[in-house]
């Protein structure tokens, strides 16, 4: 047992070293909460990942052309493989995937609300990839500078591909919004169901967001929610014209003084709606998920028996 | 002489179309991340080859008709894959399968396709070896491990064998245009291939404690374009965008 005394200087040592920039690694000593706050925050993200794949994979079957159904298997396959290294990421931590499995199908888990909205036609390929990952990436590319060492390395591999899959996304909406008046409306379409989400993505206001203050210390985050808010819209809002596509807000315009976009009042409601479970696909992404690792079960527990029969009669020999 | 080989390279296109449609249905539904990236790998792998067989078969036809008029804009008439690859994903077991019984006939095939006097499906060949290579050890490692894991895995991996064994003679039949095809020392003779499948096939059935079935009565009609009901659905989905926005460029 560590008395009261040591535990403060080991508290006090590890602060010095995230301000010094350097990286926590899993064996080093962190206080119950960093590591606590951490797992949530990867987890999170991890489970993300894991439901982002269905409003995709919605799409796959259903892929206009050759080349964009083998560019969303892909992306999609990207996703599988960046949940994997976050969860792998996670058990440097102490937690296995089979419990934060167990924690995002009973429901106490979170992932990204977003992906509780459908995707209804062709053009939400092109909006999620544009916009969704465009958010994403805003968020995520400060934390290629985190304090935990695993997660700024995951990071590092994830926000490469996330700016493959933005581009690839917008490259979807070039080519709608360039095409048959039908195409271009699908666009719009999906820009207007899109837009409000994506800003909701970027998390509560801060007035309301609990986790900031610490996590800045930590380095988890380094720029508060509505700062990233304000940087995505201000980046996204020319990219949107350059198309020809109308961001569906009455009230944005550029402000000159601040040299930003204001923009009209977020529906909170809706956000804390969805946050809390009764988003228009929360139910049915939490069944596809259930469903698969219920269904999958015999198949686990067969792959594990025949190792275990392999090992044995690798023993025999 | 273009139309057969146009209609030849649909033959071997059509086979990995409609397998790597299947397999694209499960991606984010299977039983752990690991299945679901090799599974989505393997499709993407078929629909890579499908883009290169189509293309070519584009060229060849040379009447406007592109790689996606081709894959998305015939009739189900017109589809001449085997019927064993439109198969529905009933189970994990179903989709191992069909994906074992399927790649043993592929390695076969391209490995006979390679020795191809048309350089460009000899080259295709080459390429998808490789990664055909991959899908039959995947595969029959699956059916490995479910024929000897656990009782119930071992039923389940047993009955979709069963039933889809009926399918597997339509592998090795031969249409008038494989004929003439194989005639010209372009194509493969499938039938010569006949022997050595089932070997292979009963000596990893025999590995994963599985029996091979008995049954002689078996399924045909895919390479005429004659189809199960499965195929139409799955078209439905192939289709739709190509289908409700004709001419448009995606």
């Amino acid at each position: 047992m560590m008395s009261e005394e040591q535990i403060k200087n080991l508290e006090i040592q590890f602060e010095e070293r995230i301000a010094r920039d350097e990286k926590i690694e899993p064996k080093d000593w962190m206080p119950e909460k960093y590591r606590k706050t951490h797992l949530r925050q990867m987890s999170q993200h991890a489970h993300s990942e894991i439901i982002g794949m269905l409003p995709e994979g919605n799409w796959i079957t259903r892929a206009p052309s050759l080349r964009r159904k083998v560019a969303l298997l892909a992306k999609v396959q990207d996703e599988a493989g960046h949940g994997l290294y976050l969860y792998s990421a996670c058990e440097t931590l102490g937690t296995s995937r089979d419990e934060l499995y167990e924690q995002l199908h009973s429901g106490k888990a979170k992932y990204s609300s977003i992906f509780n909205y459908p995707t209804v036609s062709w053009a939400d390929m092109g909006a999620i990839g544009w916009l969704v990952d465009g958010a994403a990436i805003i968020n995520q590319v400060p934390l290629c500078n985190t304090s935990y060492g695993p997660y700024a390395r995951a990071m590092v591999r994830v926000c490469k591909e996330e700016s493959f899959h933005q581009r690839q996304g917008y490259e979807i909406m070039i080519k709608l919004a360039n095409g048959t008046p039908e195409q271009k409306e699908m666009a719009q379409d999906a820009l207007n169901r899109w837009w409000w989400p994506s800003l909701m993505m970027l998390g509560p206001t801060d007035a309301e967001s609990i986790h900031t203050a610490q996590s800045m210390k930590w380095k988890l985050k380094r720029k508060s929610n509505d700062d990233l808010r304000q940087q995505f819209i201000d980046q996204t809002v020319p990219q949107a014209e350059l198309i020809g596509l109308t961001i569906p807000d009455a009230d944005l315009k550029w402000n000159e003084e601040r040299g930003s976009y204001d923009f009209g009042e977020i529906d909170w409601n809706e956000f804390w709606q969805v946050v809390k479970g009764y988003g228009p696909c929360n139910k049915e992404r939490m069944n596809a998920r259930v469903g698969a690792w219920e269904r999958g079960e015999w198949v686990r527990d067969a792959a594990m028996a025949h190792a275990e029969k392999k090992q044995k009669q690798k023993q025999a020999v | 002489m273009k139309e057969n080989l146009y209609k030849y390279i649909l033959g071997i296109a059509d086979n990995s179309l409609i397998l790597g449609q299947r397999l694209g249905e499960l991606c984010g539904h299977g039983p752990s991340l690991e299945t679901d990236i090799a599974c989505t790998n393997i499709s993407l792998d078929l629909f890579g080859q499908v883009r290169s067989y189509y293309q070519y078969a584009a060229k060849i036809i040379g009447d406007g008709r592109s790689e996606d008029d081709i894959a998305m804009l015939r009739k189900e008439r017109e589809y001449v894959n085997v019927l064993l690859v439109e198969q529905p994903n009933r189970d994990f077991a179903y989709t191992m399968a069909r994906q074992f019984l399927f790649d043993v006939y592929h390695l076969l095939f391209l490995n006979e396709l390679q020795k191809s006097k048309d350089v460009t499906l000899s080259a295709i060949a080459a390429k998808s070896i490789k990664e055909v290579s991959y899908h039959q050890r995947f595969s029959s490692d699956w059916v490995k491990r479910l024929g000897d894991g656990t009782e119930e895995s071992h039923q389940k991996m047993q009955s979709a064998i069963d039933g889809l064994w009926t399918y597997t003679d339509e592998l090795f039949h031969q249409t008038d245009i494989d004929k003439i095809i194989v005639s010209e020392a372009i194509g493969v003779d499938v039938t010569q291939l006949k022997e050595t499948y089932y070997n292979l096939v009963s000596e990893l059935l025999q590995e994963a404690s599985l029996s091979t079935p008995e049954s002689k009565w078996f399924q045909k009609g895919g390479k005429q374009g004659i189809h199960t009901e499965h195929l139409g659905y799955l078209l439905s989905d192939l289709q739709y965008m190509q289908r409700t926005y004709p001419n448009m460029e995606w």
